[in-house]
């Protein structure tokens, strides 16, 4: 489904300083992997690179989705692809209403796939069986999108809008963090639900907690840039009790 | 002082005169005949303020049009379809139709309401003597000001809106302010005297609509005398084309614990301004002032808003948002005056702008005097661009960059239009937005 070779981004406008340094990662239709690593690894660079944040400039290396590179690609067209972001830090807009942002996202997305739009009345059934589903305060949706909601309360509100869309490939960017555990079960609920043979996940997290609840196929480590170690579950395990230390590059040879 | 220069376009104005004063006949008052001579000799003395130099309240704006243009009065013809059609329109309310500045009975709908009469100004003039006489013309005085002379010494007719003491109303009043299509350069004069019992509660919707698209000028008063303890809300929806001048004018007199709310939704003209003055004339007054501008093209909209506390306890919130595009440019001048003893005083003022192009340009100037002890106020004013953050989380859902920077526009707006009441008036902004936001000229952002 996703390939990612050689991946080199750094943030645009800024003359060197990559941030990715040769990324390579392949995700087969229905695999969960989870991506760990020290803060300031680029995690969350990767994340926006391939949800197609136009701050970042890809230097070198291509991203392919079912065998098509989606480089090009604007934001709005790489989610009609089926490929969705759950913000680490999503953003607090004024003014737009959770529901209609929804109905205008799903609307531009069957449009873009030649499918037919929902009706206001379906759509609103959809909604508020997905508001029910990852258990959002439906007070939340008389609001601006995220603004004023709490930290908890915006990744929810991310969970509600990967339920609703049901991308094929869907980014969660430390979606765990910050969470309650309660938050935590319907984060893994929302990722579980939507599990199929066809869809994909990729789970940024620093926390093998979440992996308890959604069991990743592939765990791997990116450090400065890229991936420096690929395994399974057992990856995670260690991590927690050993840290980073053993996979961060030795003083002398930084830099090289 | 020099000798104001008086505009070559004067004469036009004073054959005007002379034709209103010649048909004042015995069923004119004689009081308001005389309240207009007074006006217009104030006029010939000030003349339009065109003078450049040392021009302070207008110094952003450049007025020197009227020195090259002439409009007079003339009244075009409308139906009640038509009229529907332009503006919001409930039969719920009560509402009066002002055809280019002449107030029209048959056109209106619903004038005497429980509680709340609407009726012509002048022709009430001799009836409610009592209290028509103490307000008209005191509220909104016409010293210093060509603008308000202007319009006292030439409206047409006028509207008066009775509050009755104790009375708290529903249903607002709408007055619809249009100006028909089938000739240019117009003036019209829509006057308005709203005068609120004690304790009475009421809302006024004035909608300035214009159906032509040549130069107009349009030159508004609004005078609201308030009741202890009364509350008017006043929405203005100001929708202009682009080759008008349209000058409005705003004033009230807060006895105690009176309050004053009023939102402006403005867009349109060649030059616009928004002028408002609050008076916290007594202890526990209170007023916010709110409103949204966008401006497009060559447009100039000027906020002129203005509260001055005189008494103890009073409360002003003032807060614009603008949207500026193109070639446009926008004043905001907020200004509050907290007399020596007016302690206790609370006074916000904020201005926020939108700028969707590098050619607009906005001059925003909240200021606040303060010549007393023990208050508390707040001031500030921004500019910023569309947030890229934003629309890149609103792309990443599938929103179109357009769709998603017209989101971001709307809701900017959003904030200031949700509080216009009742919500079909809201509705009815929204729509307009979306035919104004896709039209500005935004460098490719929408
Ligand atoms: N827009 C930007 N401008 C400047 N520097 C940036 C930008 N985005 C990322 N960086 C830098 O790139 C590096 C990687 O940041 P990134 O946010 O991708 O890390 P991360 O792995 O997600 O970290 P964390 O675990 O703390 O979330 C950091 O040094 C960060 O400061
Ligand atoms: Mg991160």
């Amino acid at each position: 489904m996703l390939e990612v070779t050689n991946l080199h981004a750094k943030v645009a406008d800024v003359e060197n300083g990559e941030i990715l340094r040769g990324l390579n990662m392949t995700v087969n239709p229905g695999e969960v992997h989870a991506i760990m690593g020290p803060n300031g690894g680029g995690k969350s660079t990767f994340a926006n690179v391939l949800a197609g944040r136009t701050d970042y400039e890809v230097t070198g290396g291509d991203i392919k989705l079912d065998g098509e590179s989606i480089i090009e690609l604007a934001p709005d067209e790489r989610s009609h692809k089926g490929i969705f972001l759950a913000f680490q830090y999503p953003a607090e807009i004024p003014g737009v209403r959770p529901w209609q942002f929804m109905k205008a996202a799903l609307d531009a997305q069957k449009e873009a796939r030649g499918e037919k739009k929902l009706s206001v009345r379906e759509f609103s059934k959809l909604f508020d069986a997905k508001v029910k589903q990852v258990k959002i305060n439906p007070d939340l949706m008389k609001r601006s999108l995220n603004e004023g909601f709490s930290g908890g309360e915006k990744k929810r509100n991310e969970m509600l809008q990967l339920a609703t869309l049901e991308p094929r490939l869907a980014v969660l960017d430390e979606t765990d963090s910050g969470l309650d555990v309660d938050a935590m079960r319907i984060v893994a609920e929302s990722v579980n639900a939507l599990r199929s043979p066809d869809r994909s996940f990729i789970l940024v997290t620093h926390y093998n907690r979440l992996l308890h609840h959604i069991v990743p196929d592939v765990v791997h480590v990116l450090v400065k840039g890229q991936l420096v170690q690929t395994g399974g579950p057992e990856l995670a395990v260690e991590i927690e009790r050993d840290g980073y230390k053993r996979f961060m590059p030795e003083p002398a040879a930084a830099g090289a | 002082m020099t000798t104001a220069a008086i505009s070559p376009t004067i004469a036009a104005y004073a054959s005007e005169f002379a034709a209103v004063r010649a048909s004042a006949n015995s069923n004119s008052s004689s009081w308001l005949t005389s309240l207009r001579e007074s006006a217009w000799a104030e006029f010939e003395k000030i003349g339009f303020p065109t003078t450049r130099r040392g021009n302070e309240t207008w110094k952003y704006t450049d007025l020197g049009r009227l020195d090259r243009e002439t409009f007079s009065r003339s009244f075009g013809e409308i139906s009640l379809a038509e009229v529907k059609s332009a503006a919001p329109w409930s039969d719920d309310w009560q509402t009066a139709v002002v055809v280019d500045g002449k107030f029209v009975a048959g056109l209106s709908n619903n004038l005497s309401g429980a509680g709340v009469s609407v009726t012509e100004l002048e022709a009430s003039a001799a009836a409610d003597e009592a209290v028509i006489k103490s307000a008209l013309g005191q509220v909104a005085k016409v010293e210093g000001n060509a603008f308000v002379a202007l319009n006292t010494a030439l409206f047409s007719g006028g509207v008066f809106v009775n509050v009755a003491a104790g009375v708290e109303t529903e249903q607002p009043v709408h007055i619809i302010n249009i100006v028909t299509a089938g000739a240019d350069n117009r003036a019209s004069y829509p006057r308005t005297l709203v005068t609120a019992g004690a304790n009475s509660k009421a809302s006024v919707i004035e909608s300035f609509i214009n159906l032509s698209d040549g130069p107009q000028f349009v030159v508004p008063v609004i005078e609201v005398s308030l009741g202890e303890g009364s509350t008017v809300t006043h929405y203005r929806i100001q929708l202009e084309n682009e080759k008008t001048i349209h000058l409005g004018t705003t004033r009230t007199v807060h006895p105690a614990n009176a309050v004053f709310n009023s939102t402006s939704f403005a867009t349109g003209p060649a030059i616009g301004r928004n002028d408002v003055h609050t008076l916290l004339a007594e202890p526990g007054a209170e007023t916010t002032l709110h409103g949204l501008y966008i401006t497009n093209g060559k447009s100039h909209q000027d906020n002129e808003i203005s509260t001055t506390h005189e008494k103890p306890h009073g409360t002003s919130h003032q807060y614009y948002k603008g949207i500026l595009a193109g070639k446009s440019r926008a004043v905001f001048s907020g200004r509050v005056v907290v007399k020596p003893g007016a302690m206790k005083t609370l006074a916000e003022q904020k201005d926020m702008n939108l700028m969707l192009s590098h050619g607009a340009e906005i001059d925003t100037k909240p200021s606040l005097e303060i010549y007393a002890d023990d208050v508390k106020c707040a001031h500030g004013a921004t500019a910023g661009h569309v947030d890229k953050n934003m629309l890149f989380y609103l792309m990443s859902r599938g929103v179109s960059r357009h769709d998603a920077a017209f989101m971001l526009v709307a809701g900017f707006a959003g904030e200031i239009v949700d509080e216009f009441q009742p919500a079909q008036v809201s509705e009815f902004l929204y729509k307009k937005l979306e035919t104004i936001i896709p039209g500005l000229d935004s460098e490719g952002i929408l």
